[in-house]
Formats: structure tokens, C-alpha cells, sequence
């Protein structure tokens, strides 16, 4: 049967993606000649930006090693993009080697290539979906089957909520996310902010508007709402760095004025 | 990649590419050749640690590493000791120390600049923090420090091309795997559409916005009994059919447009064979991800059989199965459908037409015949019709109507009547005989406004009625007020019957008196209905009815009951002087076949002889009745019945005539005494006119009682002229049996 010309394509890598300029940021090669592209041209317009994703990185490596120390050892980590070095999975297992781990994704070419990376091991998982329907997320085998959701869970949002515009209603999809989770669980979160950056923010936003996943820089006051209902661990909601920084951690990073970064718990 | 580091603030130590060798001023590090305490192997791991410390603080800002600057360092130590270790060693092969370079790539040191960052800190701190062995002269120590750094290089650009020949390969394979599980998925939401769209019964048509029909299923291709390539030929501007409800390609232009998403109507179209094929159809707009039109989706279900079934069921339900014309539940729909126009402001005209003396070929030849009469009527008046907004349909029995929607004006409907009239007028034949059938045809022709459908049927009919009282075979035009006259003359007959069981009528007497000596000679009985709404009515309101609707007959029976039994209860009372009683006849009476017997069963019944009866008949029931009805007559004087003629002198008083007539009496009508005013007034001649009738009467030896006499002046005349009995106001008005008991008592 002749395919009608009329039914959509599924994929398309002529259009960059986030989670592939984010593993360019990082130095890495799993991406396109249209994620470097569009990457490059944010680096020229912004120079900080691969120090800014690093500090997240280290933000939430120091957030999942903090979260083992509270005895949480399940986490769900939505927006996970493309593994790289010092993933969520190595770092709680270096914590805890019993910690077990979902990714969620909802680019197919991020999720196929974390399963790759991650076939045969049992004790973690990596789905397609999307964190806008947090209930059939939550409900999904992936999840369930790796997950014990009656335990507390630490759910990451590491640079993801950004990238929901306010009229798919981020507050309340993390609301139904946050409400399904066992009292103790943690939320992980660092999301980006103009604040600090104000002449960055608005081409960076831009730039970001012609890619597959236009972003939405958001205030202090904004990000603090993600957190409802939940227990801010100290410091609270802080620029990435200052988020209980390593001890002995001596240079001034430039790129604390990126982005607000902090850790709820549920109670 | 150009990657320009920034300075960051506060550390100066290693930000710029080109003094990756040129410590900060916070830097702790260069004082590195003073010798550490704690034995050699101690001090020289010591300053190996520091060297590490001071190469993670170099290249760390071109890392993009998730590693802290501790943790780097940490990775840097082992790397640096193996580094320095092959400094000691008589080396033919430096490729041990690509591990270092490799090391770096492992820690996600993926920039060039790390590489150039860290040969430059190996080039010129390494042995600053690590003196070789003094055994070792200082220019094989240099060549041995260029040979590593070589390898290093090499090192960490093998194991960068390996790695992202690696990564490549993984996210390629990676777009590769989410393309087919895309593709899968398409494909299985395909095929099940597909097997949807090929397996459903109903019609599937895919067109785009230019009205080509790009795809189309099996069960669209059989209902158009077509073939797939001849239907992705057409385009939808060629499925117009002529009975496409009027507003469909408007839709279907909205539709294009974007202005709307679905419509759902019944559309017919065209089988390649040219018979019609109707459809329930249902056309939805596809739009793009921005919400632009892309396509349009037709579904359709063949309704034509049940339409063909819903239309017969509507045809026979709203025709004449016997003439084919349309029937009440039509004519009233089309003409309720002139009245539901918006805005009104129609003219519609209605003629309602009753065959007169249909129901005699009905009874005389039998229904076969009737109804053979019936379809000619139809189709000479089918024949009249000029144009479709002319129609003509069978009420029921032999009565129809004609519709005319918008007129030209009251004389296209009364030309419409006329028409009907004059096709009439020839004969039927129909088996051998010719049938005349005439019609009376009550218009109607009016504005919508102020009137209902109803109420112009009504006025057709009322309108009807009048033409059958003049005597049918004509028209009547509809008039207010003669239809309001026609309207009580039909209440009062249409309730009579009724009236006759529930015994609203009764009878008054008026007496007939000697006018030599006032004696009581006889009394007229007179009938009254005592009607509910009207009061009471005299018999000039309700007889002339009861004549044409034929329920005269059994009025007059009871008449005739009522009047002989009360006859009778004054003989027994009054055995010497009772009253002769006089009951009317009406024409209808006198020629109908039973009289002879019913007034013989009503004397035997009332044990009345004869004598005591008079029956009054008039003129016109006698002139030019045939011989049965005069034989009748005969009989009942013959039987003893008086017999006297009414009003006489208003008919045209055919005296040769009284000759061949059973007539005893003559009652003179009232007309003839009007004239006389005493000795003095009045018109001489009139008493001579009265004088001439009296002598004939004379001549004849009839009787004559004169009626309508109202003053004493007329009934001296009256007596003057010896007349013997007269009736009137003057003596006595009509009342009650009891008035006329107590006068004999009295």
C-alpha cells in the first residue's frame, strides 16, 4: 500500500535539539551538524554558557550525593537528555550502589540512545514521556517497574522547566507530580533565570525560539512556586554554585548568575 | 571551536591561553623545589601531588567536566606520576605516556585547550615540582620531556578520535533506532488506518484544498459503482448534484477556508451510471500543526435505500392511493409551508370543491363505479392546473382542493374555479353510460397575514356551502359576512339531529276561529326548537335546513306524533268540541315514498280517527309533483285525512290546477289581507281579489280559512265577505297546549 504523502514524518534531525546542544556544551560528539550550529552561535552570543553547564551538572551531582545522605536512594530524573560522563546513576551509585535510577525524555533520539547505553542493567530505566502528564508518566511500566513510589523519590527537574512554556501550565504539571510523590521525597530542581544576566537572557531566548525547544527564562519568585508545599532544604532557592558548594571549593564561579538551583522535601 | 575562555573573576591563574605557565598572585604553588620533609618518597610524592593540584587549577576552566576541581586534581595525580615515572626510564618508546592524554580525555577533558594547556604546565612545571635523577644528564632528561609530551598529544587526540567516532556512531545509531520505532509506529498507526479506512463501510474521500480527490477507499469507490483511478480523477466541484439542499457549497467553501471545522449534511451525487446515490455526509477539515488547512475528509453513508424507502412511506402517506392526487396531510403541509414563511406577506389561494350527487352514482351504480367517476374528476381537474404553484389533492369522498401559491390575484383563483366548472360539464362515460357530475367550489383568496391555514380551510369550506345553496354546480367567493350567516345556517343544521334526540324542539298551537261566532274550529300545529345558545327559533330559521339535509322528514314524523297524540288527549277530554289539529308538510314530506304508511301508523298508534287531522300543504310541494306524490295525497283523503293547501296566493295560484288536487280547504294567505283597512283605506282592488278567490273556493266547495289576521277592522271585512274561518294575532297567538286546554275548559 502506497504511504499516503499526507501523514507527518517522525524524525527529524535537521532541527536542533536541546538535549544534544547540552551534551555539546559538555564537550561531547552525540550531536548534529544543526545542534552545533545553533550551539556554536549561543556560545559566540554567550561564552559562559558551557561553564554554566557545567556548574548545573555539578549542582545536581552535589544534589543526588546530598539526597543519598537523607537515606533517598530512588531517583526520577525528567528532561535527562543525553548521558554523559558523571551521570545520575554513577554518581548515587557511588553513594549508594543499590540507588536506583529513571531517566525520562521525551527526544526519541535522547531516550534511544540512553537505553543503548543502559540495556541489561535492571536497576535502572528510561522512558519517552512527557512531564506535561505527569499521571501517565508516573503510571508508566518504566517507571513502576524500577521505581517503588510508596518510597520517597528524589524527582530531578535539572534545566528542564525552562523549556515549558507558561501555557502548558508548568506549575501545575510539577504540582501533580509533586502531589503523587511519598511524603520524604525530594525535589531537585535548577532552572534558568534572567536575573543576574538580564542583557543574556533575552537572545539567548531567542536563539533557543528557532529550535525544537523554545525556552522560558523565569524569576526567583517563579521558580520559588515549582516548590509548593515542600520543605526548602538549606540554603534554599540560590544561584546554582551556591548551592552547598564542596568544601575547599575556592574559585568564584562566573556562572552563578545563570540559573536558581535548589532541593525541596516533601513533607 | 573557538571557545574564548573568560577571565574569571579572582583566579588569574591560568585564564588565558597564553600564560598558561604564569601563576596568580594567590597561586601557592611555585615554590615547589623546596624540598618537603619526610624522607625522598615522601617529598617526591608530595611534589608530584602539588603539580597535580597546579594542572587541575590550570586546565580546569577549559573542562566542561562534572567533576570539582578536587576531584579533577585526584584524576590528575595517578596520570602525573606515571608521567613522571617514565621520565626515570630509558624510554626506546614513549607510547605509555599517551595513557596520560588519554586520562584527560576519560575525564571528560574534551577541549583542545586542555591539551595545549596541559603540555605547556608538563613542558615547564613538571620538573620544577619533580627534579629528575641528577644521574641522568639534563639534555636526555629535555629529550625524554619532548618525546612524552609527543605521546601525550597523540595520546589524547586518539583517544578524543575515538571517542567521538564512538559518540557519533552512538547518537546516529541512536536517531537511527528512534526513526524506525517512529516509522513502526507510524506504520502501525497507519496500517490500522489504513485497515480502518479500506474495511469501514462507510465511504472515505480525501481531497485537498484545491477540490482534488487525492485518495478514496473501497466502499466510496462501489457506491459510486466506479473505479478507484476514475474517482482520484474527479474533483469535488464535479460531485454537484442538481438536488443539493441550496447552502451546501457555501459549507463546503467555509470549510476550505478554515472558517469552520465539520458540516454534516444529506447529499445526493451521481453514479457513474447517472442513477442517484444519497448519502449521509460528513466533511471535516484536517488541519497542519500551525492550524493552517490541509486537507478535507469526506465520510459518506449510502442512505439511499432507506431514503427510498422513507420517500415512498412519505408518498404513500401523503397521497390518494385512488386518484394518485395528494391528499389532506399534502395540501395542508403546502399550504402550512406558505403560511411558515418568513416575514409573511404571502398570497396563497384555496378553492374546496364537493362533486354534487356523487353520493347517488355511489348508491345507484356501486362504489366500482363511483370510484371510476372519482379518478376522472381527478384528472380533468389535474388537467385545469396552470403551473406548479398550482395543485390540486382529494380531501376525502368526492371532496378536493386546489392551492395556489402567490396569485396573481383574486381572479387567478376564481379563473382556477371556473376552469374546474367548465371541465365538468361534459358527461363522464363510464361503462357504457354517461355520468353528469357537477362540482360546487367554495375560494378563498387572501393574505397569509392575519389568518391561519386553518382558518382559510375553513372559510373554503363555509364558502362551499353556500355555493351548494345555490344550488351547486357554480362558485362561491369567499365573503365575510355571508359566510358568517352560512356559518350559523351550518352550526344550526349540523346540530339538529342532536337537537331532535335530546327533544329541544316542541310544538305551539294557534287556533282557527269561527268568525261567525269565534268559536274554536281547529288549531296549527307549529314547531319551535329551543336552541341553548340561540333561545328560541322559529321554523323559518330551521326548517328550510332540515329540507336540504333531508332531516325534515324525521322532524316531521314527530311533528306529526306529537301533535296527533295531543289531538287525542283533547278528545278524550273534550269529546264534543276537541280541535281538528293541522300539521304541515314539507315538500321533502309530500315526495317521500313512506308518507301514507307513517301517517297511518301515526293515527293508529294515537287511536285518532282521521277527521281529526288536517295536513297543510303548499303550493309549490304540490305544483308539479309527480303522479306517486298526488296518488299519496289521495290516499290519505281518501283514509278520511283533511287535506288543505298553505298559503295560497303566494305560489302562482294555478287554480285549473286545484281542480286535479284532493284539497278540501284553501288557507289564504296572509299577503291578500294586508290591504284591508277597514271600510275607508286600503286598495279597493285587493278586496276584490279576495272577493274572486272566495267565490272560486265557492264554486269548488272548498273550505277557505284566511291567515294573518291582526285587527278586528280585517276580520269584519272578512266577515262581510263571509268567509267562514280565519287564523291570526288578532284571535290568538301561538302558545302552548295548555293555553288551548284551558280556552276549551274555559
Amino acid at each position: 500500500m502506497e504511504r499516503p504523502d499526507w501523514v507527518p514524518d517522525g524524525i527529524d534531525v535537521t532541527r536542533p535539539s536541546a538535549a544534544r546542544m547540552y551534551d555539546y556544551y559538555l564537550g561531547g560528539s552525540h550531536n548534529f551538524e544543526a545542534d552545533r550550529e545553533a550551539a556554536a552561535k549561543a556560545i559566540e552570543m554567550w561564552p559562559d554558557l558551557p561553564k554554566i553547564m557545567q556548574a548545573n551538572r555539578a549542582f545536581m551531582r552535589r544534589a543526588v550525593r546530598h539526597a543519598v545522605e537523607l537515606g533517598v536512594t530512588q531517583f526520577l530524573d525528567i528532561g535527562s537528555g543525553i548521558p554523559t560522563f558523571g551521570n545520575v546513576h554513577e554518581v548515587a551509585r557511588a553513594a549508594d550502589p543499590q540507588s536506583r535510577v529513571v531517566y525520562v525524555d521525551r527526544d526519541p533520539i535522547a531516550v534511544a540512545h540512553s537505553q543503548a547505553l543502559l540495556e541489561g542493567d535492571t536497576r535502572t530505566g528510561v522512558i519517552e514521556a512527557d512531564l506535561r502528564d505527569g499521571a501517565a508518566l508516573l503510571e508508566h511500566p518504566g517507571v513502576t517497574g524500577v521505581l517503588d513510589l510508596e518510597r520517597p523519590v528524589a524527582l530531578l527537574l535539572v534545566a528542564v522547566l525552562h523549556f515549558v512554556q507558561d501555557a502548558d501550565e508548568p506549575w501545575d504539571a510539577v504540582a501533580e507530580l509533586r502531589g503523587r510523590l511519598a511524603p520524604g521525597s525530594l525535589l531537585i530542581l535548577s532552572h534558568a533565570t534572567p536575573e543576574g544576566r538580564a542583557d543574556m537572557a533575552g537572545p539567548h531566548q531567542d536563539l533557543y525560539r528557532r529550535t525544537g525547544n523554545p525556552m522560558s527564562m523565569r524569576s526567583r519568585s517563579e521558580v520559588t512556586r515549582f516548590f509548593e508545599g515542600f520543605e526548602m532544604l538549606d540554603p534554599g532557592l540560590v544561584y546554582m554554585a551556591e548551592w552547598r558548594p564542596d568544601p575547599g571549593c575556592r574559585l568564584e564561579d562566573p556562572t552563578r548568575f545563570s540559573g536558581f538551583a535548589g532541593v525541596g522535601r516533601k513533607p | 571551536m573557538t571557545r574564548s575562555p573568560a577571565a574569571p573573576a579572582g583566579t588569574g591563574t591560568a585564564g588565558a591561553s597564553g600564560r598558561p605557565d604564569a601563576p596568580g598572585p594567590d597561586d601557592p604553588v611555585p615554590d615547589a623545589p623546596a624540598a618537603p620533609a619526610g624522607g625522598p618518597r615522601a617529598h617526591e610524592q608530595e611534589g608530584l601531588a602539588r603539580f597535580a593540584g597546579f594542572w587541575a587549577r590550570v586546565i580546569y576552566p577549559f573542562t566542561a567536566t562534572s567533576m570539582t576541581r578536587d576531584e579533577l586534581e585526584r584524576h590528575l595525580l595517578p596520570l602525573a606520576t606515571r608521567l613522571r615515572s617514565l621520565l626515570d626510564e630509558d624510554l626506546l618508546d614513549a607510547s605509555p605516556a599517551q595513557e596520560v592524554g588519554r586520562g584527560l580525555v576519560q575525564a571528560h577533558c574534551t577541549d583542545p585547550q586542555v591539551l595545549a594547556q596541559s603540555l605547556t604546565v608538563i613542558e615547564a612545571c613538571l620538573l620544577l615540582y619533580r627534579p629528575a635523577s641528577p644521574d641522568i644528564p639534563s639534555d636526555v632528561v629535555r629529550s625524554r620531556l619532548s618525546r612524552l609530551q609527543a605521546a601525550v598529544a597523540a595520546g589524547f587526540a586518539r583517544a578524543l578520535r575515538d571517542r567521538t567516532r564512538h559518540e557519533q556512531e552512538a547518537i546516529t545509531r541512536a536517531a537511527l533506532t528512534a526513526h524506525q520505532r517512529s516509522q513502526r509506529a507510524l506504520h502501525e498507526s497507519e496500517a490500522k488506518f489504513r485497515a480502518l479506512f479500506e474495511g469501514l463501510a462507510v465511504g472515505i474521500g480525501v481531497g485537498d484544498l484545491q477540490g482534488r480527490i487525492v485518495d478514496v477507499n473501497d466502499a466510496l469507490v462501489s457506491m459510486f459503482d466506479s473505479t478507484p483511478e476514475d474517482m482520484r480523477k474527479m474533483r469535488v466541484d464535479d460531485l454537484v448534484h442538481p438536488d443539493d439542499l441550496p447552502g451546501v457549497w457555501d459549507l463546503y467553501q467555509q470549510l476550505i477556508r478554515g472558517e469552520r471545522d465539520r458540516f454534516v449534511m444529506e447529499k445526493p451525487y451521481f453514479r457513474s451510471d447517472g442513477s442517484v446515490l444519497w448519502t449521509d455526509l460528513r466533511v471535516s477539515l484536517i488541519r497542519d500543526e500551525e492550524g493552517r488547512p490541509q486537507y478535507q475528509v469526506a465520510m459518506l453513508e449510502d442512505v439511499t435505500e432507506r431514503k427510498q424507502i422513507n420517500d415512498r412511506l412519505r408518498h404513500q402517506a401523503t397521497h390518494d392511493p385512488l386518484t394518485g392526487l395528494g391528499n389532506r396531510v399534502l395540501f395542508l403541509e403546502r399550504l402550512e409551508e406558505v403560511f411558515a414563511h418568513e416575514g409573511g406577506g404571502r398570497r396563497v389561494g384555496v378553492c374546496y370543491l364537493d362533486l354534487d350527487g356523487f353520493k347517488a352514482v355511489n348508491d345507484s351504480l356501486g362504489h366500482a363505479t363511483g370510484d371510476r367517476l372519482l379518478v376522472a374528476v381527478a384528472e380533468r381537474l389535474t388537467g385545469c392546473l396552470r403551473g406548479p404553484h398550482q395543485s390540486v389533492a382529494r380531501m376525502g369522498g368526492d371532496e378536493f382542493t386546489a392551492l395556489v401559491v402567490d396569485p396573481a390575484g383574486p381572479h387567478e383563483v376564481t379563473e382556477l374555479a371556473r376552469r374546474f366548472l367548465a371541465a365538468l360539464a361534459a358527461p363522464v362515460h363510464i361503462d357504457g353510460r354517461d355520468l353528469s357530475v357537477n362540482v360546487s367550489i367554495g375560494v378563498v383568496e387572501s393574505s397569509t397575514d392575519g389568518t391561519t391555514a386553518a382558518r382559510m380551510v375553513q372559510s373554503a369550506d363555509i364558502s362551499l356551502y353556500r355555493a351548494k345553496a345555490r344550488g351547486g354546480n357554480c362558485y362561491a367567493m369567499h365573503d365575510p359576512e355571508a359566510d358568517a350567516r352560512e356559518m350559523s345556517r351550518y352550526h344550526l343544521s349540523t346540530r339538529m339531529p342532536e337537537a331532535l334526540e335530546s327533544g329541544e324542539f316542541f310544538l305551539e298551537y294557534q287556533p282557527m276561529v269561527s268568525l261567525a261566532d269565534g268559536s274554536l274550529k281547529g288549531v296549527e300545529a307549529l314547531v319551535r326548537w329551543r336552541h341553548p345558545e340561540h333561545g328560541v327559533l322559529g321554523p323559518d330559521r330551521f326548517v328550510p335546513l332540515a329540507e336540504e339535509t333531508g332531516l325534515i322528514v324525521p322532524l316531521g314524523r314527530w311533528v306529526l306524533e306529537q301533535a296527533c297524540s295531543q289531538a287525542r288527549r283533547w278528545q278524550r277530554e273534550f269529546p264534543d268540541c276537541a280541535p281538528r289539529v293541522n300539521v304541515n308538510l314539507s315538500v321533502h314530506q309530500v315526495r317521500s315514498p313512506g308518507l301514507v304508511q307513517d301517517v297511518a301508523r301515526v293515527l293508529k298508534n294515537c287511536e285518532l280517527e282521521p277527521g281529526a287531522l288536517q295536513l297543510e300543504v303548499t303550493e309549490s310541494a304540490v305544483v308539479g309533483a309527480d303522479d306517486q306524490a298526488l296518488t299519496a295525497l289521495r290516499e290519505l283523503t281518501d283514509m278520511g285525512v283533511g287535506l288543505a293547501l298553505d298559503d295560497f296566493g303566494t305560489g302562482y295560484s294555478n287554480f285549473a290546477g286545484l281542480r286535479r288536487l284532493p284539497v278540501q280547504t284553501l288557507k289564504i294567505d296572509r299577503s291578500f289581507i294586508s290591504g284591508l283597512r277597514g271600510a275607508e283605506g286600503g286598495d279597493p282592488r285587493d278586496e276584490q281579489v279576495l272577493a274572486g278567490v272566495l267565490s272560486l273556493a265557492r264554486t269548488l266547495e272548498l273550505a277557505v280559512t284566511v291567515e294573518g289576521v291582526e285587527t278586528e277592522e280585517q276580520a269584519e271585512r272578512l266577515r262581510s265577505l263571509s268567509v267562514q274561518s280565519a287564523q291570526g294575532w288578532h284571535f290568538a297567538r301561538p302558545g302552548p297546549a295548555d293555553a288551548i286546554t284551558r280556552a276549551l275548559r274555559g
